[in-house]
């Protein structure tokens, strides 16, 4: 298990190289979306609109983070769980979405379209909202705004810790993690 | 008859509420010593370290362990000699609405579950009520993260099932959902009583301590027997493969049917935020 520095926008090249398991720690621009967020997403791009941000290359971060506190950048910040963004996903790889940030379990139709995109899915550990939250530099809402916590976010991170969990090679942490220990 | 003014309610619970965000207590943090201490993969001892940080810098800070502050869960147990001046539900809604509002807690309570909009300040909580003897309220409070909650499963066993049954049930419910619900996990199991009073067991289970023991011989070994069974799982810390998927198993019993056998599993996360209060 290799420990890889990353820098934003990632490439093939960078998507390819990382395989279950390695540990990265991630820095640059990443854009927060989550249910509500990833609808209105899809929504614009069925009505031939832009997304609010640059997707090509970019690392999306399931989150929903609490307040912000007096004098902080950001409130607790840990990831969200992943699958109910399946729907949405396998649309955003196909216009340049390099990654995913989040925990748990993907189906069978995202774990295709990241072969087929050369994406990477990302593991941030959950519940470790407030650790998480030290990475972010800086925090800017930059739409939808009516959605509150769930509104899209620009957020530059610093050595963001994180575990390939789910390769563009097909590899999936949580089933081959699991059978290494599973006693039957 | 001893009187409590319905703020005094207001005010304990709000205390409580923001202080089990901030801060998991010592007794979840000796079960993160346990489990790094148990653990046998690397992936799974990394994920425990961020763990331990994550606690100590949400209780030195002052910021919520996890941005899911939850649905607001309050026991609420009434000495039936008390009487409460004003309206107790509308106090402890209130109590709720201080602590989310005032402490950067995270608003996830929507009015309706299809046309779902945002009541905005976490209200209301599911309160659970129950009458006891004496003079005092005692409040116990969880914050339930919705992502362990959504992998939590009730079953209507057969009678002949049994025993074996609840324990194949309990494994099920892990072994399919426990990487979603952000291990290590506190595993509630509620059996017997009706269909919803099997669920309110498991409930109340989940939102204790690892480390609390049915104090009936039989249940407590079972509690022990299945920690160990569900570990056997593979799952580990966050799901990445390991020999820690649960702290602990609690489990609540109630008398049933003759034809049923109820069995519920409340699926709680590392997170396992509680408080108590006695007012």
């Amino acid at each position: 298990m290799a420990e890889y520095a990353l820098k934003t926008p990632l490439t093939d090249e960078d998507v390819e190289k990382l395989r279950i398991g390695d540990s990265v720690r991630l820095t640059g621009v990443i854009y927060t979306a989550r249910d509500a967020a990833h609808k209105r997403m899809i929504e614009a791009l069925d009505r031939g609109e832009p997304l609010p941000f640059d997707i090509r290359g970019s690392l999306v971060y399931y989150v929903g983070p609490s307040p912000t506190q007096p004098g902080r950048v950001i409130g607790s910040a840990g990831p969200t769980t992943a699958y109910r963004m399946d729907p949405y996903a396998p649309r955003l790889m196909e216009i340049g979405m390099k990654g995913m940030i989040a925990k748990g379990k993907r189906n069978d139709a995202v774990k295709e379209a990241m072969k087929k995109h050369k994406v990477v899915y990302l593991g941030a550990t959950g519940g470790a909202a407030a650790l998480i939250a030290k990475c972010v530099k800086k925090c800017d809402v930059i739409a939808y705004e009516d959605l509150g916590p769930e509104a899209v976010r620009r957020l530059e991170v610093e050595d963001m810790p994180l575990v390939v969990v789910t390769d563009c090679h097909g590899g999936d942490l949580y089933i081959e993690g699991r059978k290494k220990y599973e006693v039957k | 008859m001893r009187t409590v003014k319905a703020e005094e309610v207001t005010e304990a619970l709000a205390k409580v509420a923001v202080h089990a965000n901030y801060d998991i207590g010592e007794e979840m943090l000796r079960a993160f010593d346990e489990a790094l201490a148990a653990e046998k993969s690397e992936a799974g001892k990394e994920v425990i370290r961020q763990i331990q940080e994550n606690a100590r810098i949400a209780r030195q800070e002052c910021v919520p362990y996890c941005q899911d502050t939850g649905f607001a869960v309050v026991f609420a147990e009434i000495g039936q000699e008390v009487h409460v001046e004003g309206n107790l539900t509308d106090a402890i809604n209130a109590g709720i609405r201080k602590a989310y509002t005032e402490g950067y807690l995270r608003k996830s309570i929507l009015d309706d579950p299809i046309r779902r909009k945002n009541t905005g300040d976490n209200t209301p909580a599911v309160i659970h009520y129950e009458v006891v003897p004496g003079d005092r309220i005692r409040l116990t409070f969880g914050a339930k993260g919705g992502g362990s909650e959504n992998m939590s499963r009730q079953a209507m066993l057969k009678p002949a099932d049994g025993l074996e049954g609840v324990k194949r049930f309990v494994l099920q419910t892990v072994s399919e959902g426990g990487a979603n619900a952000c291990p290590p996990l506190v595993i509630g199991v509620g059996i017997g009583g009706t269909f919803e009073k099997s669920c309110i067991l498991a409930k109340k289970a989940a939102m204790r301590s690892p480390y609390h023991r049915n104090p009936d011989p039989f249940y407590a070994a079972l509690e022990d027997e299945l920690k160990e069974s569900l570990n056997k799982l593979g799952i580990g810390p966050m799901g990445y493969g390991g020999t820690v998927t649960v702290l602990g198993v609690n489990i609540e019993t109630y008398p049933c049917h003759l034809v049923a056998l109820p069995v519920a599993v409340n699926v709680n996360c590392h997170a396992d935020r509680h408080g108590e209060v006695e007012i």
